[in-house]
């Protein structure tokens, strides 16, 4: 094991790599461009191919054929290019195409700006691009989780034939933190891809990859089949951190960056005798519901902290489901909540004020 | 009495550009004012300013702007001349917006021959998103994404954007020009006259390339990147027109 | 320990890479560390700046905005970050490029004409590196070994002649902070 300092962005690379993947399509966009950076210079050197797309239209189809063909493959961008993005994914949705998405957000909506962001949540996990469909989604909230988390989200993707998001945002990507590197990289087992439309040799039956299905009857069949993947998922797959949660009298919770802020505003909390616990989703798709419905037993108000006017919130409180309020505090645009101000909301929430 | 020699065109705000020391941007952004100003259009034409680093355009031209998503600026701007066909309407657009990313829009822009103007500014690198490569990039040339200098097998080779749109029918007017020395700057102004003259009088599509310079980007001083436009620009893209209607000439 | 250090300046003087200098040493002593800087075109020509955390415990919030140590290499930086510095703390002011005066009493001030001292050593680029020792010295953030090992980790080979310049600036501020220390 040696120990560097990392960039969260190039951390990404760095992992999608160490899975095993060869095949990077991307378009410039701040802040995640130290990606297409850093695999600019690194596939050449393990055999695999960067390419510079025209546009995030054309990235995503690129895609569409690398994973179709059956390699593992990437592309990444912030906030605007997961909009033009988003036809591409369904489609990959609908012919059951495993690859990874990286979206490093950023402030929307429009061209909005470049700084740290996480209003694209209900993009992520409430569909995004047209259709019946989910993805699975991952929010790591340190670079050493980046790295981790690439070589899951490939594994995912493998192993249920799905796009795989990995969600970020500007302060990630653009952040140096200590990671742990493995000097012997063994490249991981890809399950065989028999479906893939790679050339005939020797197979009687063509593989076709494909996303129309014209007869309504058989498309109501692959969604079924999609939904019964997608239960498979939920139970198996659902990821999160709890912290200081047993006793807790409110609960914060968030995701990426504001889960770490929303973390040391518990400490401070405890510090101050309330005592404050932490939620964090990993996978915001699963998302880990019964965590929260498990804590409402305890708990006794909810603080849901967001880089956004309020996405995930929804999704709390559909968890907690009427049991307890479920409070919201939030900066957007690029603008990110500072541990004073959600500690003095605490403060507020705990003595009665709403 | 003192003689006015220095003027800001009125079609230019008072605000300061952002541009880097020795971007020709500013200098393309005044050619245009002053041709709008000159022909007496500031009252009726509408602009369209891409993504990129002239995305803050609309801050500095005085005339009703629109900003478009990026690459989609003649859509935007197709959008306008066909409800207000009467008006001045002009786009301002990088290569990374304009042959990369928007590479469909102006292609059939010009071929629907949408009487609008395109300014197009080719600085063979992507300036605002940190040097990387653009489809104009040189053989050979280093940017943070072709770090080996762009490869024939990888990347394939630059776009010359002119020529190939001169193959269209729909463009009535194509020229190429360069912004480099005052010889230039005043032969690029005369072409970009032309192609607001030309959609005046109705006869289609026009566009004009100007070569412009990255100093930031292509890691050179102001006026290395004068050299190195002159020197390794220009013979890649000859200056000159490549398509001119009759009506003009 | 948990310190919060913010390095503002223009772009260009290496106010980044000094930030990293310093979140190396920190890892290199095994403790947490996060560096993270103001980005995109907005550092371009203007102002950059870097924070830098660095503590025994898990890191839970990376951003710097109430910084322990403010070090500052231009105007326009004292101006915006120092009403950010938290009470008791400290700023420390290249005053070789800075003329201004820290209004606020409640904080430590050290003005360094670190450009200067720089020259004398024969290297205008180590200027930075000064500033970091007279850090060391009075925090004691990180030691000198570990920003040593770090020079070595940060430049590249090539350039790792310029370590003993690099070292010997450190220790010059060091020296200045412990003059300091013994005046008050
Ligand atoms: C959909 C989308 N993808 C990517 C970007 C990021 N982006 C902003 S400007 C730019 C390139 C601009 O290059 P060019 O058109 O050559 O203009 P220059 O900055 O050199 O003047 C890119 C890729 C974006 N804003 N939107």
């Amino acid at each position: 094991m040696s120990k560097v300092l990392m960039k969260g962005n190039e951390a990404i690379g760095e992992g999608a790599i160490r899975a095993g993947c060869r095949h990077f399509f991307g378009y410039p966009i701040t802040p995640q461009s130290e990606l297409p950076h850093y695999l600019a210079k690194r596939m050449p050197e393990v055999g695999g191919v960067f390419l510079q797309a025209e546009s995030e239209t054309s990235s995503i189809n690129m895609v569409y054929g690398a994973a179709g063909a059956g390699f593992r493959t990437m592309t990444s961008s912030s906030s605007p290019g997961l909009s033009l993005m988003q036809e591409g994914i369904s489609y990959l949705v609908g012919a059951e195409l495993p690859c990874v998405v990286v979206n490093v957000m950023r402030g929307g909506p429009g061209l909005g700006n470049i700084a740290p962001a996480q209003g694209d949540y209900f993009q992520a996990v409430k569909g995004g691009g047209h259709g019946d469909y989910k993805l699975v989604v991952l929010a790591p909230a340190s670079v050493q989780e980046i790295i981790d988390m690439m070589q899951v989200a490939f594994d995912l993707a493998d192993q249920y034939r799905t796009p795989v998001m990995l969600v970020g945002d500007g302060i990630l990507g653009q952040m140096m933190e200590p990671v742990e590197l493995a000097d012997e990289v063994t490249l991981p087992e890809v399950p065989a891809k028999p479906w893939a439309a790679s050339g005939l040799k020797g197979r009687k039956k063509p593989n076709i990859v494909n996303s129309l299905y014209i007869v309504p009857e058989d498309c109501e069949e692959l969604n079924q089949r999609l939904f019964a993947k997608y239960d498979v998922i939920a139970a198996q797959e659902t990821r999160w951190e709890e912290y200081r949660l047993e006793d807790a009298e409110i609960v914060l919770t968030g995701f990426g960056t504001a889960a770490r802020i929303a973390k040391s505003v518990v400490d401070k909390a405890r510090s101050e005798g309330i005592k404050a616990g932490l939620i964090r989703p990993i996978t915001l798709w699963p998302f880990p519901s019964e965590v929260y419905a498990k804590a409402a037993a305890h708990a006794n108000k909810f603080l849901c902290v967001e880089m956004s006017m309020g996405q995930m919130v929804e999704d709390v409180r559909l968890a907690v489901n009427g049991k307890k309020p479920v409070h919201f505090y939030g900066r957007s645009g690029g603008m990110v909540p500072l541990a004073k101000d959600v500690l003095a909301e605490v403060k507020k929430l705990m003595a009665g004020g709403e | 009495m003192a003689k006015v020699i220095f003027k800001r065109p009125d079609s230019l705000t008072d605000k300061q550009f952002h541009y880097c020391p020795g971007c020709t941007h500013g200098i393309i952004h005044r050619l245009v004012a002053e041709v709008i100003d000159e022909m007496g259009l500031q009252d009726d034409t509408v602009g369209v300013c891409p993504v990129g680093c002239s995305v803050f355009a609309y801050d500095y031209f005085n005339v009703d702007m629109f900003q478009a998503s990026h690459g989609r600026a003649p859509a935007v701007a197709t959008g306008i001349k066909r409800c207000l066909p009467e008006r001045t309407v002009f786009t301002y657009q990088g290569d990374g917006d304009l042959a990369s990313i928007g590479t469909a829009e102006i292609v059939h822009a010009a071929a629907r021959s949408e009487k609008i103007t395109t300014i197009f500014v080719n600085n063979a690198v992507y300036g605002m998103t940190g040097g990387q490569m653009a489809p104009t990039t040189l053989p050979g040339q280093k940017t943070t994404t072709s770090p080996r200098g762009r490869e024939k097998e990888l990347n394939g080779l630059p776009v010359r954007v002119s020529e190939m749109l001169a193959t269209l029918d729909g463009a009535v007017y194509v020229a190429r020009v360069s912004v480099h020395d005052p010889k230039h700057i005043v032969q690029a102004k005369k072409a970009i006259r032309k192609a607001f003259e030309i959609q005046k009088a109705g006869l289609g599509f026009a566009l004009v390339e100007v070569l412009s310079t990255c100093p930031t980007n292509w890691g050179l001083s102001p006026k290395e990147s004068i050299k190195w436009l002159a020197e390794n620009m220009i013979p890649y893209y000859p200056l000159g027109v490549f398509k001119e209607p009759a009506e003009v000439k | 320990m948990l310190q919060e250090v913010l390095i503002a300046g223009f772009g260009g003087q290496g106010v980044l890479s000094t930030g990293q200098l310093l979140a190396y040493a920190g890892m290199i002593e095994n403790k947490q560390v996060a560096w993270i800087p103001s980005y995109g075109p907005e550092m371009r020509g203007g102002t950059a700046n870097c924070g830098i955390t660095i503590s025994d415990e898990p890191i839970s919030s990376p951003l710097v905005t109430e910084p322990t140590t403010l070090i500052v290499m231009n105007r326009p930086s004292l101006d915006k970050f120092e009403k950010s510095v938290v009470p008791g703390g400290l700023i420390l002011i290249n005053s070789s490029l800075v003329d201004q005066k820290v209004t606020r009493q409640d904080l430590q001030v050290l003005e360094i004409p670190a450009n200067r001292i720089a020259e004398e050593l024969g290297n205008t680029k180590v200027a930075n590196n000064i500033i970091l020792g007279v850090l060391i010295e009075l925090t004691g953030i990180v030691s000198l070994e570990a920003v040593v090992e770090s020079l070595k980790k940060v430049l590249p080979a090539r350039r790792h002649n310029l370590i003993p310049v690099n070292q010997q600036a450190l220790e010059k501020g060091m020296q200045l902070a412990k003059e300091f220390k013994n005046k008050q």
